[in-house]
């Protein structure tokens, strides 16, 4: 139980370092971080306060569509204990985390889209003054009627939620066609065409969005916010207050929980700085669990129409996929997110043709953005189940029709994706053996039976957010002579483990412990930037960016050392806080002796390390999402138990597989993949953003319909099975130590294998998610009336799709660039909004 | 005169036993538990995630038994002993459930952790040897988005071994 570190022995363990074995890497490991976690004493965002802080609080709208007449704030002004009140007029400035989605604004001046979007906000001496003071701003609506989803978009192009998108309230269209797929269908032996639906699901984080921010002594901005993104967050800053970036320092606070939750620049957290700076005091502001709803950014509705056409021994000879995506409000990441729906569904199995349509529209609801998954995840739950009705319609096991077809290494999709290491196949043939598949699969007595599905995933985006030539990842490290190896970086840590990453891979080549190392992460004042925790990219672009700079100090401390000997400096190896001769393992100096060297020779130690990813073979217009310097994959097994007469399940066991490439701390990628089984099985069994309409008598809102943690369902520990991890590990020569992303992949497989499990079960296709049990008990009874047993969306709306950008497959002679120009969509002119006054 | 708003009245005042301190504190009279022991106590470590008793990511323990915080008023607790997170470890040591949650990945991003720890604590404290559907049960109060929960079974089976072991030391010195 001794909290000491374990004193070393440099003679004893020489040998293993000059062996060059890996001392941190691989070895499972308490996370740097864990003891402040586990003492309370991890400093959230709400944890940060100040004297003579002041609290904000937000009037958020009652109404789900509607222009703002008229808002007078006189009487909360009057309200005694209000410092201020704030609106639309005072932070005017669109901003939004895509450049081609500025459209949102930290107070809506002159608009409001969703019920919860904000539109003043009062700081006071307390939170309870200000909370009570929003009541007494006064403002005058004209209720606009709401659009409540994608076929209503589609249907009223008026009234519409924004002035800008591709025609009416339809945000963003997309057309790629990457072969012909009418060929590709004309060569099938069948041609299989499914729809289906996955509602939309929210983050849930535990920890509530919150943010602080200072006028610092000098005059310059300092805010603390629970942000995956603070380099984001501080490019809208700087653009909403006017004011350099070099005059704004964002802190990232650990996040208690993001999952893409946290990667948008909020509201709040503009508010918040334009009142620090105002006041010139510190204010701040911790949003209520119906206000994280409201945020939300969560998982999008999608509507899936899948064309698959197979020949008889599986071989899959196109794939035309149309998705209608329920966006929300405002673009958040939604171009992204629309380009996302299409972009995976080659990684996994050979497809040698592929046709992708997808359609997002706005509507009047909180804006859907990024989940653990971004986009690809409800594409691959209709993906993997049609691949089990396939797999039944030719009588082949799904997992030997998914062995015989799934993609090579080092190959480049259809689409233009290259990918990396693809271990799918052993992935399968695990889960397979751990979960006794053949013993299980359409041999468990009725009422239980066994799903399978496969994913792959994104290591990283390989494209920014905005467009620009410069590192994704920065790391810097500076060396002391006391030993100690303080690493600065911009990347946040928000529970996933990346300042143990960082650490980890510091610690190792420069022959430390990870207690050694000191990590100051999500600064945007002392580290060099990282684009931020999302599309799993921190473990390989920041974990790159750290070798480098690992390296660089070790080469500075080793021609120190090496001088002094007289050796050769490649001799010389670190570890167990030494710095040894491997010719003659007795010859030792300590690590702080080395730097000390160091400095003596060359000057204060400090070296830096960056990470670009490669270049993607995708020219065309879109290409840009999907790339990734490599992708992981995972297959899953799941077991239900399903009671015919309620059609209630129970999920006993799990076993997932996982190509990760190489775990760098088993204990917390195991961690990671169990994390992603649960939240994947909250989004398969019970997770719903859902929404209704108030009654006519009353406003006839379009509301949330739970906005509460307790009728949410998200599972609880009584709800989770026990799940059986796999993690398969061949290095992949991009990531650092051949370490693949962990983070997201592992929940992808969970929602088919459910579906899949279920049909295996009772013999019913629930081709929706949430599967629930009242969804298995109607579509039970269509079995029983001698109907198609099968509970699911009927039709795909006709959407006029544009001109599709055709680019010719690899295989086809194509070069990733598009081979036409479609022409462009003749646009309404575009109308800025009138500004209403009063 | 000047008007002071009410909110800013720390007219209610109790003593309790705080981590086994005893301690004396002056607040505004609505205040909960929770803000009490976060803004007027300096004590953060215990979270909030819902202040309506639905994510249990307060959770303290008051008079040994795991209590939400944000559904407790303050003034109720005059003269009760309160445990937080701040009050696991002793004599510069963690509590056997912090070594294993720090050791076994049971704290991702930490943030339900404090309540998760002292209502495992509660719960060993009344059943020293549970079984995994007993951790399950007393833990079903705390939701937790992270880690899928099973990490934190294992890490609260691995501190009832150490607890065990410990009892066994001390038990043969004596």
């Amino acid at each position: 139980m001794a909290e000491s570190e374990k004193p070393s022995n440099p003679t004893a363990d020489c040998r293993n370092a000059c062996q060059d074995d890996l001392r941190v890497i691989g070895v499972p490991r308490r996370r740097v971080d864990a003891r402040a976690k586990v003492t309370g004493q991890t400093r959230f965002a709400d944890d940060v306060t100040f004297p003579r802080m002041a609290y904000c609080k937000l009037l958020r709208s009652p109404h789900a569509h509607a222009r703002i007449r008229k808002i007078d704030t006189s009487r909360a002004l009057a309200y005694p204990g209000v410092y201020l009140v704030l609106t639309g007029k005072d932070v005017p400035i669109e901003y939004g985390i895509l450049p081609v989605s500025q459209d949102e604004q930290a107070l809506c001046v002159d608009h409001v889209r969703h019920v919860g979007d904000p539109l003043a906000a009062v700081i006071a001496r307390e939170e309870l003054t200000a909370f009570e003071a929003l009541d007494l701003i006064d403002v005058e609506y004209e209720i606009l009627p709401p659009i409540c989803d994608p076929e209503d978009a589609l249907a009223n192009p008026e009234p519409r939620i924004h002035a800008y998108g591709e025609e009416g309230n339809i945000h963003k269209r997309v057309s790629l066609a990457f072969g012909e797929v009418e060929q590709g269908f004309a060569e099938a032996d069948e041609v299989f065409e499914d729809i289906f639906f996955y509602q939309g699901n929210t983050h849930l984080p535990i920890e509530q969005h919150a943010a602080v921010a200072i006028k610092d002594p000098d005059g310059k901005l300092t805010i603390w916010s629970s942000t995956q993104t603070p380099h984001y967050l501080h490019r809208a800053l700087a653009k909403v207050l006017e004011m350099p970036p070099a005059h704004i320092r964002v802190i990232a606070t650990p996040n208690g929980g993001g999952f893409g939750g946290k990667s948008d620049p909020f509201q709040h957290e503009i508010v918040v700085a334009k009142a620090a700076l105002l006041l010139d005091r510190p204010v701040k502001i911790c949003l209520t669990r119906e206000e994280v709803f409201y945020c939300h950014r969560g998982r999008h509705p999608v509507l899936m129409k899948f064309k698959t056409g197979v020949k008889n021994d599986g071989t899959i000879t196109g794939i035309h996929l149309q998705t209608l995506i329920d966006g929300g409000a405002y673009g958040s990441y939604g171009v992204a997110s629309t380009f996302y729906t299409g972009a995976l569904q080659t990684t996994t199995y050979h497809v040698p043709r592929y046709r992708f349509e997808g359609c997002r529209t706005f509507t009047n609801k909180p804006p859907c953005g990024p989940k653990r998954g971004h986009g690809t995840v409800q594409p691959r739950f209709g993906q993997e189940v049609q691949l089990d009705k396939i797999a039944e319609k030719l009588s082949l096991d799904p997992a030997l029709l998914r062995l015989r077809i799934v993609e090579s290494s080092d190959t480049v999709t259809a689409n233009f994706l290259r990918l990396g290491t693809v271990n799918l196949a052993e992935c399968i043939r695990r889960v397979v053996e751990r979960s006794g598949w053949n013993e299980k699969f359409r041999k468990l007595p009725e009422g239980r039976g066994v799903g399978l599905a496969c994913s792959a995933y994104l290591t990283g985006a390989g494209l920014p957010i905005y467009w620009n030539k410069m590192p994704h990842s920065g790391v810097q490290l500076k060396l002391d002579r006391g030993g100690g190896v303080t690493v600065f970086c911009g990347s946040s840590e928000i529970g996933q483990g990346s300042d143990d990453v960082l650490a980890s891979i510091v610690a190792e080549i420069l022959g430390l412990d990870t207690f050694d190392i000191r990590i100051y992460t999500g600064d945007t004042d002392l580290g060099p930037v990282d684009l931020g925790s999302y599309s799993s990219r921190v473990t390989l672009m920041a974990g790159n960016a750290a070798i480098q700079a690992a390296e660089r100090a070790r080469d500075l401390l080793s021609t120190a050392v090496a001088e002094r000997w007289t050796v050769p400096k490649e001799r010389l190896r670190f570890a167990d806080k030494h710095v040894f001769d491997s010719a003659a393992p007795e010859k030792s100096v300590t690590f702080a002796e080395a730097v000390s060297l160091a400095e003596a020779r060359l000057g204060t130690i400090g070296t830096v390390g960056s990470y670009t990813p490669p270049e993607s073979p995708a020219h065309y217009k879109g290409g840009g999402v999907g790339p990734s310097p490599t992708y992981s994959y995972s297959a899953a097994v799941v077991e239900v138990v399903v009671n015919p007469l309620t059609g209630w399940l129970n999920i006993p066991t799990i076993w997932i597989a996982h190509d990760i490439g190489r775990a760098l701390n088993p204990e917390l990628a195991r961690g990671q993949v169990i994390g992603s089984v649960y939240m994947g099985l909250g989004e398969a069994l019970m997770e719903e953003q859902k929404f209704r309409r108030l009654p006519k008598k009353l406003s006839h809102a379009l509301v949330h319909k739970f906005p509460s943690m307790l009728e949410y369902k998200s599972p609880t520990s009584l709800d989770m099975p026990d799940v059986v991890v796999d993690l398969i590990e061949e290095p992949d020569p991009r990531g650092p130590y051949g370490a693949k992303e962990v983070g997201q992949g592992p929940l992808l497989p969970i929602m088919p294998a459910v579906a899949n499990a279920v049909y295996d079960a009772v013999g019913v296709r629930i081709d929706e998610v949430p599967v629930t049990p009242e969804k298995i008990v109607k579509a039970l009874a269509e079995k029983k009336a001698g109907r198609f047993p099968r509970f699911g969306p009927s039709h795909f709306p006709q959407i006029e799709w544009p001109e599709p950008l055709r680019v010719p497959p690899p295989w086809e002679g194509g070069d990733g660039n598009a081979v036409n120009k479609p022409a462009r969509q003749k646009k309404p002119p575009t109308q800025r909004e009138n500004v209403l006054t009063s | 005169m000047v008007t002071i708003p009410a909110e800013s009245r720390k007219s209610a005042h109790i003593r309790l036993t705080l981590n086994a301190e005893p301690v004396e504190v002056s607040f505004v009279p609505y205040k909960t538990l929770l803000e009490v022991l976060r803004e007027d106590l300096g004590h953060t470590g215990t979270k909030h995630g819902c202040e309506l008793g639905e994510c249990g990511a307060c959770a303290v323990l008051v008079d040994d038994k795991p209590v939400l915080s944000c559904l407790l008023l303050a003034l109720e607790c005059d003269g009760r002993n309160v445990l937080t997170v701040e009050g696991l470890a002793s004599n510069g040591m963690l509590h056997p459930l912090q070594e294993a949650f720090a050791n076994l990945g049971a704290a991702q991003c930490g943030y339900c952790t404090p309540a998760i720890l002292v209502t495992a604590k509660a719960l060993l404290d009344e059943n020293p040897s549970p079984t995994r559907d007993q951790i399950r049960q007393a833990l079903s109060g705390n939701l937790c988005r992270c880690t899928g929960y099973l990490q934190i079974f294992e890490a609260v089976e691995e501190a009832v071994m150490k607890i065990a072991e410990q009892k066994k030391i001390s038990g043969r010195a004596v």
